[in-house]
């Protein structure tokens, strides 16, 4: 018995690596983690319901070949995601890896996938490790990198002569990042600054410290579920009108729904919103919405474009997936119709891109959507752009 | 300033033990009466939010949401007890862990496949949205103030049942001599069909408040139900009155 179930596996375990390598060389698969299941899945949904746009955009085909999505989902957990990775890379044998909403997720996914010689395109997270001493040639991302946002509110909080902010942000990779790049430009002074758990639905202890440290103004990042709970438990609290709020990627596509009114005169910053005037932006935001019956965020913008961006790099090496460096070169150019327009890539394969100022608006159908008011940066590059020795 | 912010932090504290103690209150009944350890509970507190978030969408009115809420929960629980538990009452602790370990499993899945993995969001009636103010710089949520007075009026109405009436004179009599209430004519099984209602409808009623501050997502119960051990231990296992002493 022993030995017959020995040879059984020891026959499937051959079969497995003989098929391995035909079935890579004829077919694209792409592995593409989120987050599904539990308060902040809602996001994972709209990146994945714009990757299906995305591939069927492109004729079931991304960079004219016969393609399959793999998803996962990483629970928020980086020791998961990493799991998951290693499945894609060693039983799924994929060529490319995307996605990735969490910060700390990212920074144990994306050495695991990179080392292993295969792509990471990012489609949301941005540490600043990956942006730095630990960037890859394997590595793009089609969001941006997690300081430039909040830099950018740094900047409209200065212009409007600012000062005793309370900051507030979700403890772990991104949160410390966020803060980090809101005080690089920041000039007046910090009232207090609060970490709070990842995932965490209750706020009303930290609002109580909030309110007796009496600041001129808040700024938080809170996204996905977070930002819904915290924004409504802040207007709740009676703080709406007695600290003025700014946020980044709190307030967006994903939680308006849930906010509605509470949400109208918020101001954000953003490097991209569905008002944004190109002709790709129009179709991609005109058709998820025919298709899905909602609003695209920019985490669903991102993931359309990693998928636009793969197909850019497939076609370049007409279909050789063993032409890495050819690949690469290609991604280098980001040469496709992006969502945002056209951007470059630095030398750590983070976009070089504007960041907007945003505000919720109430438009003539009475629903509450983000609107552009103006350019805050232009063509903004990292900081840490000088610290990655790609090799 | 700084008395303030304690006395807010207090209002926080009895907030969530309220919550807390809505959800002992029914374990603690049902292990104290029924002798039977009922992990599952956590369970129909999910299912008390999903309720109420459901009826509120359906209906538009908060207050039959959190009727419907309360009715669905008490029957769920008795179906409940009906099916499933009424044949372990016999069997080790251990026997009874397993089986509702099981029944957290499958109401999981359940509420996962009738509303999906992602969570659902509420938002309160416009009347509790807001805010009271005590005093100058002394404010607190509606909703929140709301919630303490339904615990400790939910712990008054408790202590009367158990104390003051014919209902609960019988349930204190189940709970020392089964067999001798039995004797009397008096029909113990449909008794402990109740009272698995009633422990249910609880956890429902702490389940239907929390969904508006927690969200109702599959597997929030398991969050709570450790704290909740944690309450009824030290309350005194099967003790009703330990459990608002514990809490605080």
């Amino acid at each position: 018995m022993r030995t017959l179930s020995r040879s059984i596996s020891i026959g499937l375990l051959a079969l497995a690596f003989a098929a391995g390598p035909v079935a890579a060389a004829e077919k694209l698969k792409i592995g593409f983690i989120t987050t599904l299941a539990g308060p902040l899945g809602i996001i994972g949904k709209h990146m994945k319901d714009s990757v299906d746009l995305a591939v069927e955009h492109l004729g079931g085909k991304v960079g004219g070949l016969e393609t399959e999505i793999i998803f996962g989902d990483d629970q928020v957990k980086p020791d998961v995601g990493k799991q998951i990775a290693d499945e894609m890379l060693k039983r799924h044998k994929v060529q490319f890896v995307s996605g990735i909403i969490w910060s700390n997720v990212m920074l144990a996914v994306a050495p695991t996938v990179t080392n292993a010689g295969t792509f990471m395109i990012g489609t949301n997270a941005g540490p600043h490790q990956l942006a730095g001493k630990q960037c890859s040639k394997y590595f793009f991302t089609t969001s941006w990198q997690n300081d430039s946002t909040p830099e950018a509110m740094g900047h409209v909080m200065n212009d409007q002569k600012l000062t005793d902010v309370y900051v507030m942000a979700p403890n772990y990779a991104a949160g410390k990042d966020m803060v980090n790049g809101f005080k690089r430009s920041f000039k007046g002074r910090i009232a207090g600054e609060v970490y709070t758990k990842l995932g965490q639905q209750d706020y009303q202890a930290e609002i109580s410290q909030l309110r007796a440290r009496n600041p001129k103004a808040v700024f938080v990042f809170y996204p996905g579920g977070m930002g819904i709970q915290f924004v409504k438990q802040f207007t709740a609290a009676g703080l709406r009108d007695q600290f003025p709020l700014y946020s980044v990627y709190t307030v967006d596509e994903v939680t308006l729904p849930a906010l509605k009114d509470v949400a109208v005169g918020q101001f954000e910053t953003r490097y991209w919103s569905p008002d944004l005037d190109n002709a790709a932006n129009k179709k991609y935001v005109s058709d998820f919405r025919k298709k899905y019956g909602y609003t695209p965020s920019f985490y669903g913008a991102q993931s359309y474009d990693g998928i636009m961006l793969i197909d850019s790099a497939v076609r370049a090496v007409k279909g050789n997936l063993n032409d890495k460096a050819g690949m690469i070169k290609a991604m280098e150019k980001a040469d496709y119709a992006s969502t945002r327009g056209k951007y470059t890539y630095n030398t750590n394969h983070f976009p070089i891109q504007n960041y907007y100022l945003l505000e919720a608006v109430r438009n003539p159908a009475g629903e509450v959507e983000m609107q552009i008011q103006k350019v805050v940066l232009e063509n903004q590059k990292d900081n840490y752009y000088k610290e990655c020795k790609m090799k | 300033m700084s008395f303030l912010i304690i006395l807010e932090q207090i209002l926080n504290g009895l907030q969530f033990g309220v919550m807390l103690f809505l959800m002992a209150a029914g374990l603690t009944l049902v292990f104290g009466i029924m002798n039977l350890v009922n992990l599952a509970h956590g369970s129909l507190y999910m299912v008390g939010a999903y309720l109420a978030t459901a009826a509120y969408q359906w209906t538009g009115s908060f207050p039959l949401a959190v009727v419907l809420a309360l009715l669905g929960t008490l029957v769920v629980g008795m179906l409940v007890e009906l099916v499933a538990l009424r044949t372990l009452y016999e069997r080790d602790h251990l026997d009874q862990v397993l089986a509702t370990f099981g029944l957290i499993l499958f109401f999981n899945e359940l509420i996962a496949i009738v509303w999906g993995r992602a969570a659902l969001y509420t938002s309160l009636p416009g009347y509790l949205q807001g805010h009271v103010e005590f005093a100058t710089g002394m404010i607190y949520p509606v909703y929140r103030l709301l919630i303490i007075l339904v615990g400790f009026a939910v712990a008054g109405l408790l202590w009367y049942v158990v104390t003051k009436t014919r209902l609960g004179m019988l349930i204190r009599a189940g709970a020392s001599n089964r067999t001798m209430v039995a004797a009397l004519g008096v029909n113990i099984r449909f008794l402990y069909t109740i009272v698995f209602g009633f422990g249910a409808a609880l956890a429902g009623l702490a389940g239907l408040l929390a969904g508006p501050i927690y969200t109702a997502q599959p597997g929030m119960g398991e969050l709570i139900l450790i704290q909740v051990f944690v309450v009824i231990v030290i309350g005194g296992i099967g003790s009703i009155r330990g459990a608002p002493m514990a809490r605080t």
